[in-house]
């Protein structure tokens, strides 16, 4: 008789597995946003939620608060006034968060990286970004090609133990 | 009413006021001093009767250049238009407001204040419209420079190893 964990339980309807994959199979599955549309990339942002391209099969729903939401996503012209607002929301969140720049002006400072007075430079300079989506303003499918990276991402982590 | 009448008949009611420019400039240029007074006559005499003040203009032509307001006017009634231009001096010059008589002179007075700097005296609420109340300068002016930093944020983009 095999006495190995596998297979000793293999009749009674118990799974044996590392509890950092059952972590990360949930968080990778649940990433419901907070939704930062601040520009036309937010047009975008919200055909990915309609119906055509359908984000909540992959478990991804708009929320519209911090205490609420796993990833950011920030899609659009970071100005610096909402730039402060930005940081704040961010750190109302609760752990685990990740955030999606999406589109040209969250990534860079889009078309006003040279003469925009008023824009960031790429919302990296205040909070870390985890995915970066290109395009001006990036199409849904690219919108959720970020969103399947950032789960690849999730599934990698682990959450219980330290790696050195 | 053409251009020519009206400036008949603003001379006429406020002499001194209209500041004589090219005949075909398409506007008419007024003091400062007279601007209420001429804006009061333009709303309210009955052959005028610019009841729709469509749009406020700042401009700013450089440090050498002229600092001034446009005043782009309506008529609803006798479909007539007509541009006010006011200049005004660049270091301490300020237009009187006509946010009381066209309502819509509130906002568009008080973008052209922050975003270029022009004062407009007696308005009722004068403050930044777009920008945060701490910012500093008005950026659409020529010679603004842009902060190096707001509220501990960099704001110009950082170009080291571009090249």
């Amino acid at each position: 008789m095999d006495l190995s964990l596998d297979h000793r339980f293999e009749k009674d309807n118990i799974l044996v597995g590392k509890l950092d994959d059952l972590i990360n199979w949930a968080r990778s599955n649940s990433q419901w946003y907070f939704q930062f549309g601040l520009a036309c990339c937010a047009i975008e942002m919200i055909a990915a939620a309609q119906p055509r391209h359908d984000l909540e099969r992959f478990g991804a729903m708009p929320r519209a608060s911090p205490r609420q939401s796993d990833v950011i996503l920030v899609s659009g012209t970071v100005t610096l006034t909402m730039a402060t607002r930005v940081k704040r929301l961010y750190y109302q969140m609760a752990d685990p968060k990740y955030i999606i720049s999406m589109g040209s002006c969250a990534n860079s400072g889009g078309p006003y990286w040279e003469h925009g007075y008023h824009v960031l430079k790429g919302v990296d300079l205040i909070i870390p970004v985890d995915v970066y989506v290109p395009g001006c303003p990036p199409r849904p499918e690219a919108l959720i090609e970020g969103l399947l990276e950032l789960r690849k991402k999730i599934r990698e982590e682990t959450p219980l133990r330290k790696v050195s | 009413m053409e251009l020519a009448e009206i400036i008949t008949r603003v001379n006429t009611a406020v002499p001194g006021a209209i500041v004589p420019t090219e005949d075909d400039a398409g506007f008419i240029q007024v003091e400062p001093k007279h601007w209420l007074k001429v804006a009061q006559l333009l709303k309210d005499d009955p052959e005028l009767r610019f009841d729709s003040l469509m749009c406020i203009t700042g401009v700013d032509e450089g440090p050498e250049g002229r600092l001034w307001a446009a005043y782009n006017l309506h008529s609803m009634e006798l479909l007539h238009k007509l541009e006010v231009r006011i200049f005004v001096n660049r270091k301490n010059g300020s237009i009187p407001s006509v946010a009381n008589l066209w309502r819509t002179a509130d906002w568009h007075e008080r973008e052209a204040y922050d975003l270029i700097g022009i004062k407009f005296k007696g308005h009722p609420d004068f403050r930044r419209i777009l920008l945060p109340y701490d910012w500093e300068g008005h950026p659409l002016r020529k010679d603004f420079e842009t902060p190096d930093y707001y509220r501990g944020m960099p704001v110009p983009k950082d170009k080291r190893g571009w090249e």
